[in-house]
């Protein structure tokens, strides 16, 4: 081991860096996140290198309409004659943009107000978090629906509807760590050597916020892709030509009800619902280590 | 109860290893411990953190994390081999056979369940049912001294004081008269008043029901107070063992011997000299010490001890000392301190700082809570005031509001000769570079995300305008100055010890040359070896650079140690103001007498205890006319209930807020047999 060499360094090889590697070992030994990632890692690679893999062009019109799975079309051929198997691979690519910007619009938003709030109290954090609480009492989709009929629908829009939906969830999430955390006597040791307010909420205390923030971010993305999906699926997401998943089974599901074309929507429904549970899964690993 | 009288004692511990495993590999914890406590006997395990007392407790119960196990060697309570119990037996075992009381009892009992129910569990778990399980609740309630089991049974842990609570756990760990008693730091988190009440209590249930104790502290105060016999152990062996008093006047092996020099006792001040100090770390947990395991920091130690294990060696009467050198132990060198020259101290001149019937009202829950009252006092420059009251005294509220961290609802500073502002806000940088503050608990004082070298430069650029290179030299001579290796500059908080991280957060403090330091128990949280260093360096820093102090304990030997004038709280009150030496020798205070007898020494000359009854009332409703009357041993009559005390020049330097003249608490005080006869009367 690497005893001698910590020891000659001076630090105490007991206390060096034993949490962060503790933590890293205890991440490498999660057989939850470890799936995780390798479902998910697995539709990024997809949405990365689709094109490449994908045995036909996911936009290609064919005569073969309607065709069920076969060796040549492995998921079979939807309505105007795509190939699904290749619409399947490519599909992620675009939740994949937006469901991480949205996440991440809204961890950074969230997290400033959740700063704000827990650090400040008082009339600043009951006026903001009044807010908060009406805003929370809406359902997302409404919210959501109204926005984009209002700005028009673009992947712009769609990251931030779906950022600022999120914001005051993230927030209160934040807020009440940093009640914990501003208690601790470093926060009075920072004012004490006349730290302004910023300073203490951006360099005091949010690095030793992050664990709980980054659980956030990951339960969060994996509410963004079911935003993404839901939106899309109303219509008021990605719109066609797109291959996206969302889309596909929003274009394919009335032919569900004829009980012969399942083909068109289960392999895209099957890809959305793992890539969530894949995010979950991840969201749980991490949880379980860095938020203990 | 079937007491089949057998020789075995109430526990006995054979070789025993216990090992933790850590990342695949087996760290040893306990080496070898071997001790029995017999019946009816009290013992004391001493050790500083990580010496492995609690590993040693959760050993005996069974009950070690699950990655810690006994490797080899025997554990038997009242002759029952402990390892070998199944787990139903096991669960039986620990119904009856052994108890424990722990720590922290607001953590030990459950808060959702009334007292009662928690009681009589006990009571139910050996099968006894309905209302018989009450009356011997209530019965185990009388016989730790709670005077109206009645009303406490209905109530919730947390209506309950801590003292209190520690009764109940008390009552509940007696009441299946258990072959052994584990208590595992009983009173660390209590006042001294009320851990003197507790540790009363329990030496007066122990003597009366026989039972058989393993008592476990890091204060050799109280292990003297309550233990028959005492083991000292360090890095999981036990180095020393023998009887309390034999053990305590001739310790025989050097670590017992530097444990027993770092204590300022015996009156010693800071102008006396430096504390003995044991220098260097306790070995890491699983370390391989093929020698002694003292042998690291033991000043004595030769070649010898680095190879080769020493046996217990027989140094009295049931007196033992794993020391190859027990016959030297004693003379192991001392500190020498004869450069230090701390700073005169001119109180004709102006004070440095200066507070005058400074007032602080929290509102709480409708009503205002009075945390301070009237409090007025000045420190000069290069001089330590004391600051020591029981918690809830307003202590810390009274060191936050000069600091500013909260604003004082009444009352003006003056400091170096100009008004403070009461908020931080307000406060100019000279302010804020001039009154620092050094924390009780470095690990919440310190930001641990950030290196040293962040936290030191940071408070340079702030307090001290340094930046760059200038501010490197500068960190480093802070680092030596508080004896802090350069080497640790680029280290975390938590890769440093606990009394390094103390140094590095007195470092900071001293970043812009302050003139006056506030230090809010700044040793409380450290092993006694540590608390020594680190006293001394806040003495050499006085010595060297005048700073003042204002010095805030609940230890009143730390505190004699490093003050020149002392003041007591009691309330938000200030009762007594004067210098160390007179606060301690008295006349004083009936409530700082009290304070003063609470202590248990090792000093041998036990000073008469004297009880306070109840607990400290509450700031919301504080009593009338004197605020002490309720709990004041010395009550005078109805002038102590209705008219409350002003608080006067008593003599020179001395100020008090007591009915009672100085002349006639002298004459109280100096008699002993009249101040029993006060007790037992009142």
């Amino acid at each position: 081991m690497s005893g001698m060499s910590e020891a000659a360094a001076g630090i105490q090889p007991r206390e060096r860096d034993i949490a962060r590697r503790e933590t890293l070992r205890q991440l490498a030994k999660s057989k939850t996140l470890i799936a995780g990632v390798l479902i998910v890692g697995f539709w990024v690679a997809c949405a990365l290198f689709g094109s490449t893999i994908a045995p036909d062009d996911p936009l290609e019109l064919t005569d073969v309409v309607l065709a069920p799975p076969s060796g040549a079309h492995w998921f079979g051929t939807d309505a105007l004659g795509r190939d699904v198997f290749s619409r399947v691979i490519v599909g992620a690519s675009e939740t994949l943009k937006i469901a991480p910007l949205a996440t991440l619009l809204g961890i950074v938003l969230g997290t400033t107000i959740g700063l704000i709030t827990g650090y400040f109290r008082g009339i600043v954090d009951e006026s903001i978090s009044r807010v908060i609480d009406a805003f929370l009492a809406l359902p997302l989709i409404v919210l959501a629906v109204t926005a984009l009929v209002g700005l028009g629908s673009s992947n712009t829009t769609l990251i931030i509807v779906i950022g600022v939906a999120f914001t005051p969830i993230v927030a209160r999430t934040v807020r009440a760590t940093v009640l914990g955390e501003r208690e601790l006597d470093y926060v009075d040791a920072a004012k004490l050597r006349g730290e302004g307010s910023g300073y203490i909420m951006f360099v005091e205390i949010l690095p030793n916020i992050t664990g709980p923030i980054i659980v956030e971010a990951t339960v969060r993305l994996g509410y963004a892709i079911f935003a993404v999906a839901g939106l899309t699926f109303l219509g008021f997401g990605v719109q066609p030509p797109s291959p996206d998943w969302s889309l596909q089974i929003a274009d394919n599901y009335q032919l569900l009800s004829s009980g012969t074309y399942w083909w068109t929507v289960l392999f895209a429904a099957l890809a959305v619902s793992s890539l969530v549970v894949g995010v979950n899964l991840i969201a749980d690993g991490l949880q379980q280590v860095l938020d203990r | 109860m079937t007491d089949v009288v057998t020789a075995d004692a109430a526990l006995e511990i054979d070789a025993l290893d216990v090992v933790y495993r850590v990342r695949g590999r087996d760290r040893q914890v306990l080496r070898g411990l071997t001790l029995n406590v017999e019946r009816g006997e009290a013992y004391g395990l001493v050790g500083e953190s990580g010496c492995g007392k609690s590993t040693a407790a959760l050993a005996i119960i069974q009950y070690l994390p699950r990655n810690g196990f006994v490797r080899s060697g025997a554990i038997r309570i009242d002759g029952r081999d402990v390892l070998a119990l199944s787990g139903s037996e096991l669960r039986r075992h620990r119904a009856t056979a052994v108890s424990m009381v722990y720590q922290n009892p607001g953590a030990a009992l459950n808060p959702s369940v009334r007292i009662g129910s928690q009681v009589a569990e006990v009571f139910k778990v050996l099968g006894v049912t309905g209302s018989d399980a009450d009356d011997r609740s209530r019965a185990a309630l009388e016989t730790v001294q709670i005077a109206d089991p009645g009303s406490v049974m209905k109530r919730y842990p947390h209506q309950l004081s801590g003292g209190m609570q520690q009764r109940v756990i008390i009552a509940m760990a007696l009441a299946t008269d258990p072959a052994l008693l584990i208590l595992d730091e009983p009173t660390t988190g209590l006042d001294a008043t009320v851990e003197a009440e507790v540790l009363d209590l329990v030496a007066g249930l122990q003597s009366e029901l026989k039972t058989s104790v393993l008592f476990i502290s890091h204060n050799l105060g109280i292990i003297q107070k309550m233990c028959d016999r005492v083991g000292v152990l360090y890095a999981g062996r036990l180095v020393e063992e023998g009887d309390t008093e034999s053990l305590l006047n001739d310790p025989r092996h050097p670590y017992t011997v530097g444990l027993l020099r770092c204590v300022p006792r015996g009156g010693v001040r800071k102008d006396h000299g430096r504390l003995d100090t044991i220098p260097g770390f306790m070995p890491n947990v699983g370390d391989d010490l093929p020698g002694c395991v003292f042998a690291s920091r033991c000043t004595l130690a030769e070649d010898r001890c680095r190879t080769e294990e020493p046996d217990a060696h027989v140094v009295g009467l049931a007196h033992l000392s794993r020391c190859h050198f027990h016959d030297r132990a004693q003379t192991l060198p001392r500190e020498f301190s004869a450069d230090l020259v701390l700073p005169d101290v001119d109180r004709s001149g102006a004070p440095l700082l200066r507070f005058d019937d400074l007032g602080k009202v929290f509102a709480q829950g409708g009503h205002d809570v009075h945390a301070l009252v009237g409090v007025s006092a000045a420190i000069w420059p290069g001089e330590t005031l004391g600051l020591v009251g029981e918690s809830g005294s307003g202590k810390t509220t009274l060191a936050r509001t000069l600091l500013g961290i909260i604003a004082p609802t009444s009352g003006a500073v003056m400091f170096d000769g100009r008004d403070l502002a009461g908020t931080l806000g307000k406060r100019s940088a000279s302010d804020l570079r001039e009154l620092q503050i050094v924390f009780q608990n470095p690990d919440s004082a310190l930001n641990r995300r950030h290196q040293v070298r962040r936290i030191l430069r940071r408070a340079l650029r702030k307090l001290a305008g340094l930046t760059g290179k200038q501010a490197d030299a500068r960190m480093l001579e802070l680092m030596h100055s508080v004896r802090l290796s350069e080497r640790y500059v680029s280290a975390r908080p938590s890769q440093l010890s606990g009394g390094l991280k103390q140094r590095l957060a007195i470092a900071r403090a001293f970043a812009g040359d302050p003139k006056l330091v506030v230090c809010d128990e700044p040793t409380s949280a450290l092993d006694v070896s540590v608390q020594a260093a680190i006293l001394n360096l806040l003495v050499e820093l006085q010595a060297e650079k005048r700073v003042s102090y204002l010095f805030i304990s609940h230890d009143l030997g730390v505190v004699r140690y490093v003050s020149d004038r002392i003041a007591v709280l009691y309330l938000g009150r200030l009762m007594e103001l004067g210098p160390s030496e007179t606060i301690y020798d008295g006349p004083h205070h009936p409530y700082t007498e009290a304070l003063l007898s609470a202590v248990p020494t090792i000093d041998g000359e036990a000073r008469e205890r004297i009880k306070l009854d109840g607990d400290i009332p509450s700031a919301s409703n504080p009593p009338t006319g004197c605020v002490f009357h309720t709990r004041c041993p010395r009550r005078i009559g109805a002038i102590c209930d209705d008219v409350e005390p002003p608080l006067i020049d008593v003599e020179e330097n001395h100020l008090m807020r007591c009915h009672i003249p100085l002349d006639q608490l002298r004459a109280l005080q100096s008699d002993r047999t009249s101040l029993k006869s006060t007790i037992t009367t009142t």
